[in-house]
């Protein structure tokens, strides 16, 4: 039984890397929400999982959370937003598909060599949670820094904190799973209202010469 | 003391701010939630100062009052005190010329003391699981306030430091997990393994190797909120597109509370004598941001921007301070940041009338000061001279402080410092003979401002530069101590 758990455990949280990596290569925001709905399942099978291999009931409420919110709610309010704003086309990469599955799987390779290193004496099934964690939080990052469109962004900050759901299911008994999934629901949800209300297209970063003469707003 | 009151005053610290937040977002009058935004504050403050003569609360889960977090509640419940009495008055102003509406007046008011009872909570967390969330309530709610003008400019801004904080205390919460995983083979399964004290006992028997990955997340994470350099993008936008009291509240109290978290997880590493040296990455951080902040100061044109980079030098200085450790270089970093706290805000306060007054925060647009408002032109001068750390102001103290002792124990360390602030000085020398000194410019309107904070401020920093009374002394010296 304990094999089991573990392997099953092993299969959920390597599949939530891996819709990480689908979520790197796509280039429609239809198909980008359904890849994040397909994200949140994952993570809520994997945390009910967790939640049954612990015998931690209170993690089925995060579960839950993950798949109401965050698989349903979540990308149908951004379906609808999209709909309304008429961007359903456009997603700007900054680098190419090809670096950035490279970049991805650099960055994966770098999780793994730390984490397992450093978790050397934490049971397996921690230690391979937080390791797949980290990557998807990785992940996460790069997602959002090499796509320019506020929507694409957003879902690559809802992978990033799937991730860090993982991670806290996966750590054995930490008190404040719910709570910290709960802040991290209201922080979600206020991005997606500020996107609706403020009809924010773009994201305003650092990297895009263009961009940082406009938005430094000095130069006016 | 605390025999006689029902409630410890930790717990009034946090209900009364949260109980106003819920009142002021209720009542329609104006004027009325502006006198009850002062009153909330003081008394939050009052109940702060009782803290020193109060016992401490048991010890508990949630809850910590020790000698490092009063110096940090005080100093933020007495700016943001401050503040509300500079924000009345600044907010007139903006009714006056329609740049907001009654109605998001209410939402300003409720939202500055959900501000303040998100800081207070976090520097009164026992638990590094409450610490965070409380982080993330202040950042949520400086993100509405920094967007309240719903210009284009404002919204950008809103919308960069939203991305930029929220990955911040993202990363900030993996290594408050990682933590808890290193905690947990030793103190057991629970919320023990999240509760400071228990933890800081404990340190030394953790996994040195888990405690070294955690802090990097942490001190990336907590830092991208004490605005430190790489990762400080969203400072400068979010202090000059927001309302004037928040750009003061931002630099005076919420970067500190974000160091603060820092310097509580750097406790946690430097009890376990395995773990890697938190110090140097401090170092490394903070001198890059002081370099970096100094040499941007000049080509800013926006007076607001200009200060906020004023602000990561500082910040950079005082986490320098800090990374260095040891005594002394401990006790001139809480100074730095006390005397930093006061004349940033205050120079906000200054700035806020001002660019009222002139219609612009274009630094081109605001000259001769002194001449057409000399209240707010010689407030703004000893503010500037102050924050340049010239003597006889207290930042000219606790910058030689931290110089001399650099120079003691690692005289190479002392030349990037010297460079850098030397570097800054002469930046806002320069923008200062400009903004107060030659030919008026722009409007010459009287100022309809309130003096009191701005003056309270600087007679503090100047008191602080002349003399420090010696119990203030000897509590620095001790919280130094313990810092380690």
């Amino acid at each position: 039984m304990h094999g089991l758990a573990f392997d099953i455990a092993h299969l959920l949280a390597g599949g939530l890397v891996l819709v990480s990596f689908m979520l790197l290569y796509q280039d429609r925001l239809y198909a980008l929400l359904n890849i994040f709905a397909l994200h949140a399942l994952v993570l809520a099978l994997s945390v009910a999982w967790q939640a049954f291999a612990q015998d931690a009931p209170h993690l089925y409420v995060t579960a839950a959370i993950a798949l109401v919110f965050k698989a349903i709610v979540i990308p149908v309010v951004l379906h609808r937003i999209i709909q309304r704003l008429g961007i359903h086309r456009e997603i700007e990469n900054v680098v190419s598909i090809g670096l950035t599955m490279l970049a991805g799987v650099g960055l994966v390779a770098l999780s793994l060599v730390v984490m397992l290193r450093v978790t050397a004496e934490a049971a397996p099934m921690a230690r391979e949670d937080m390791a797949f964690a980290l990557s998807v939080v990785l992940l996460g990052l790069l997602i959002m820094v090499t796509r320019r469109n506020a929507v694409s962004q957003v879902v690559g900050f809802m992978s990033l904190e799937n991730g860090l759901v993982l991670a806290a299911a996966g750590a054995r008994g930490m008190p404040l799973v719910v709570e910290i999934s709960v802040a991290f629901s209201i922080l979600i949800a206020f991005i997606v209202i500020g996107i609706f209300l403020f009809r924010i297209r773009e994201r305003f970063d650092t990297v895009d010469l263009q961009a940082l003469d406009r938005y430094r707003g000095e130069r006016r | 003391m605390s025999d006689a009151l029902p409630l410890h005053p930790a717990l009034i610290v946090l209900i009364v701010p949260l109980g106003a937040a819920a009142l002021l977002a209720l009542l329609p009058s104006y004027r009325l939630t502006a006198r009850l935004n002062m009153l909330a504050t003081l008394m939050t403050l009052s109940a702060a100062v009782s803290l020193f003569v109060s016992e401490p609360p048991v010890p508990g889960h949630y809850l910590l009052v020790d000698e490092l977090n009063i110096v940090f509640v005080v100093l933020n419940t007495f700016v943001g005190f401050t503040t509300s009495v500079f924000s009345a008055s600044y907010i007139a102003h903006e009714l006056a010329i329609e740049r907001l509406t009654p109605k998001y007046l209410r939402f300003y008011h409720a939202m500055y003391q959900m501000l303040m009872f998100a800081m207070n909570l976090a520097l009164l967390a026992d638990n590094i699981g409450l610490m965070w969330v409380a982080i993330e309530i202040a950042t949520l709610t400086t993100v509405l306030m920094v967007g309240i003008y719903r210009t284009h400019e404002a919204l950008e801004a809103a919308w960069k430091y939203f991305i930029l904080g929220s990955v911040g205390i993202a990363l900030a919460l993996f290594g408050t997990i990682l933590v808890y995983m290193a905690a947990r083979p030793v103190v057991g399964e629970g919320l023990d393994a999240m509760v400071w004290t228990v933890l800081i006992e404990h340190a030394a028997a953790f996994d040195p190797a888990l405690l070294d990955v955690a802090f990097v997340f942490l001190l990336l994470g907590y830092g991208t909120k004490v605005g430190l350099a790489p990762v400080h993008a969203w400072l400068p936008d979010a202090h000059a597109e927001g309302p004037t009291p928040i750009s003061a509240v931002l630099s005076g109290l919420l970067l500190n509370v974000a160091l603060y978290a820092v310097l509580r997880f750097k406790l946690l590493l430097s009890g376990n004598p395995a773990a890697l040296a938190p110090g140097p990455l401090m170092v490394t951080m903070g001198l890059v941001s002081l370099v970096f902040a100094a040499f941007m100061l000049y080509r800013r044109r926006d007076i607001k921007r200009m200060f906020a980079y004023s602000s990561i030098e500082h910040m950079g200085i005082i986490t320098f301070a800090f990374g260095l450790g040891g005594p002394l270089a401990n006790f001139a970093g809480l100074l730095h940041m006390v005397m930093h706290s006061l004349t940033k805000s205050a120079i906000f306060f200054a700035v806020g009338h001002i660019a009222q007054i002139k219609g612009s925060q274009k630094i081109a647009d605001i000259r001769g000061l002194t001449e057409t408002h000399p209240w707010l032109g010689w407030g703004l001068v000893v503010g500037v001279v102050a924050i340049a750390g010239l003597p006889p102001m207290g930042i000219f103290m606790s910058e030689f402080l931290i110089v001399s002792s650099t120079f003691a124990r690692e005289p190479l360390l002392a030349i990037p410092l010297v460079f850098g602030l030397l570097i800054g000085f002469g930046a806002l020398l320069l923008r200062l003979n400009g903004l107060a000194f030659g030919e008026p410019s722009g409007s010459t309107a009287p100022a309809e401002a309130s003096y009191v904070p701005m003056f309270a401020h600087l007679a503090l920093v100047l008191a602080g530069g002349l003399y420090l009374p010696p119990p203030l002394v000897a509590w620095f010296q001790h919280v130094a101590g313990l810092l380690r």
